[in-house]
């Protein structure tokens, strides 16, 4: 696991960019879920837009493709009253490193306070929040197969929703988990959360090394596997990854790995199916189950929007923090 | 000497209703503001012989115009309107009237659930430092404090009203 990420914090250690959820306390990620809650409420409400970000810009900066992940943002930056730019900048051939501080000078002329960004580079958030200049938020919007750190929340917000209490509850993760962003940021949140049986479930060829240090109980036969689970979360198969030759065929996949219904019936009769999306039918999930009232697929993109709310005011606010702490400090070093 | 809430709502009670008899509001709807307005309101509902009237609770904190000095509330609870306020006369209850902006801030949140037909105000205690054209329609007791010098409602059982020195700076 990549150490803590002190960057992501100011000096009273709140949130000032949002890039992984490695780290973060228990008390943050609460603070997060209880947060979005309250921004579940607002979005019930005849007119769903509070007042919070007006005058602030924040730029979408999406490198690699996205509906719901830029919608959702799009969405929650504009219910906290923000200005808001999505860009889809194509990925480009140049190195990493000058298309990203290239990108990054022409971003910053534009004054936004706040970027959300996805890149199919690991760690591409992470090195523009190193590089930005002071006071404009980074939220990692999805990183290669490094974080997605908001999907990860949405997703703990969903299970605390329909299931409670983390300290008693069952979770598979199916699928794979070697190319999967969601699976980290899953399972790190699920560990600081306090939850006691996360469970692994993908073909030998789809597991990262090093799985031990999240905890997790690893397991080649979903049967098995699904016994008794509270929640599944079930994983986009990419289809590339067939050529790379990770995978004899699709159906060969789904007759080993799919979420049919005789599947479900193993877990816990109250079981809840969740998928980030988009789904494939019939390849990862069968249409039944996904249609089925259990699954939380639908749930999860209204949950993202609250929880997209609640992580860009928390950021803007600890930003807002750091940049007075910053003046305070600056005002006593001129006093003396 | 600090007033005692309780005598306080015995006579804020008594006011609210005359004033209530005299604007011609028959079903009023009552809100209270996180915390300690909804405090006072589930007193004077108590007083007022309403204790099962339901209670709006308005947590103002998306709303407050200083969230880019102060930042988020880490425990920002959600607000919860039991009731359409389309139309409907409104109570709005609160413990401390000060600069105003609270008052401020929550008429703006109630405005995005609706068009009240009217909104009174009451607070238990105004405190002399307005800075907004908002007064309240019925009032407990109106204090003129020094400037380093804060009152607190602690409750909810009993309501006691304390008074803080707020740190030199």
């Amino acid at each position: 696991m990549t150490p803590a990420c002190p960057l992501q914090l100011n000096d009273h250690g709140r949130l000032r960019h949002f890039l992984s959820l490695d780290g973060l306390p228990r008390e943050l990620l609460t603070e997060i879920l209880d947060t979005a809650d309250s921004f579940l409420e607002v979005g019930a409400r005849a007119v769903k837009k509070v007042p919070l970000m007006r005058g602030m810009t924040v730029c979408n900066v999406f490198f690699e493709n996205s509906t719901r992940t830029r919608t959702t943002f799009e969405l929650a930056a504009k219910r906290l009253s923000a200005d808001v730019i999505t860009l889809n900048v194509s990925t480009s051939s140049t190195s990493k490193g000058e298309t990203l501080t290239d990108t990054l000078r022409t971003l910053e002329a534009m004054a936004a306070d706040m970027f959300v960004m996805r890149h199919a580079d690991s760690g591409a958030a992470h090195f523009v929040a190193e590089h930005v200049s002071p006071n404009v938020a980074i939220i990692n919007g999805g990183d290669g197969r490094h974080a997605h750190p908001t999907q990860g929340m949405l997703d703990m917000l969903t299970i605390r929703r329909h299931k409670g209490d983390f300290s008693q509850l069952k979770v598979a993760i199916v699928g794979d988990i070697l190319h999967s962003r969601v699976a980290r940021s899953n399972m790190i949140a699920l560990k600081t959360l306090g939850c006691p049986d996360i469970r692994v479930i993908a073909p030998k060829t789809l597991l990262p090394v090093g799985l031990e240090q999240y905890g997790v109980n690893v397991y080649h036969n979903i049967e098995q596997g699904l016994k008794d689970v509270d929640v599944v979360i079930m994983l986009r198969l990419q289809r590339e990854r067939m050529r790379s030759g990770l995978l004899p065929s699709e159906s060969e996949f789904y007759r080993l790995f799919g979420l049919s219904e005789q599947r479900v019936a193993l877990a816990h009769p109250e079981a809840i199916v969740m998928h980030p999306g988009p789904i494939n039918r019939g390849v990862e999930i069968d249409s039944s189950v996904a249609d089925s009232p259990r699954a939380m697929i639908l749930n999860q993109v209204t949950y993202g929007i609250a929880v997209r709310m609640a992580v860009l005011s928390m950021t803007m606010s600890g930003q807002n923090e750091q940049r007075q702490l910053d003046a305070e400090k600056s005002a006593q070093q001129e006093a003396r | 000497m600090l007033p005692q809430p309780a005598s306080l709502i015995e006579e804020m009670a008594a006011g609210l209703n005359r004033h209530l008899a005299e604007q011609g509001i028959e079903e009023p709807r009552f809100v209270g503001i996180h915390t300690g307005g909804v405090w006072v309101a589930n007193a004077l509902l108590q007083a007022m012989d309403l204790a099962d009237e339901p209670l709006g609770i308005l947590n103002v904190s998306f709303y407050r115009d200083d969230f880019s000095r102060k930042g988020l509330h880490p425990q920002v609870r959600p607000s919860q309107l039991p009731f359409d306020i389309e139309n409907q006369h409104l109570v709005l209850i609160d413990d401390v009237l000060m600069s105003g902006r609270t008052i401020r801030a929550a008429l703006n949140e109630l405005f995005d659930y609706g068009r009240p037909a009217s909104v009174t105000l009451v607070c238990l205690l105004e405190i002399n430092a307005r800075e907004l054209p908002i007064r309240p329609d019925i009032v407990g007791q109106t204090l003129s404090l020094p400037q380093n010098q804060r009152v607190k409602l602690t409750g909810p059982e009993p309501l006691a009203i304390e008074l803080r020195e707020l740190d030199p700076q």
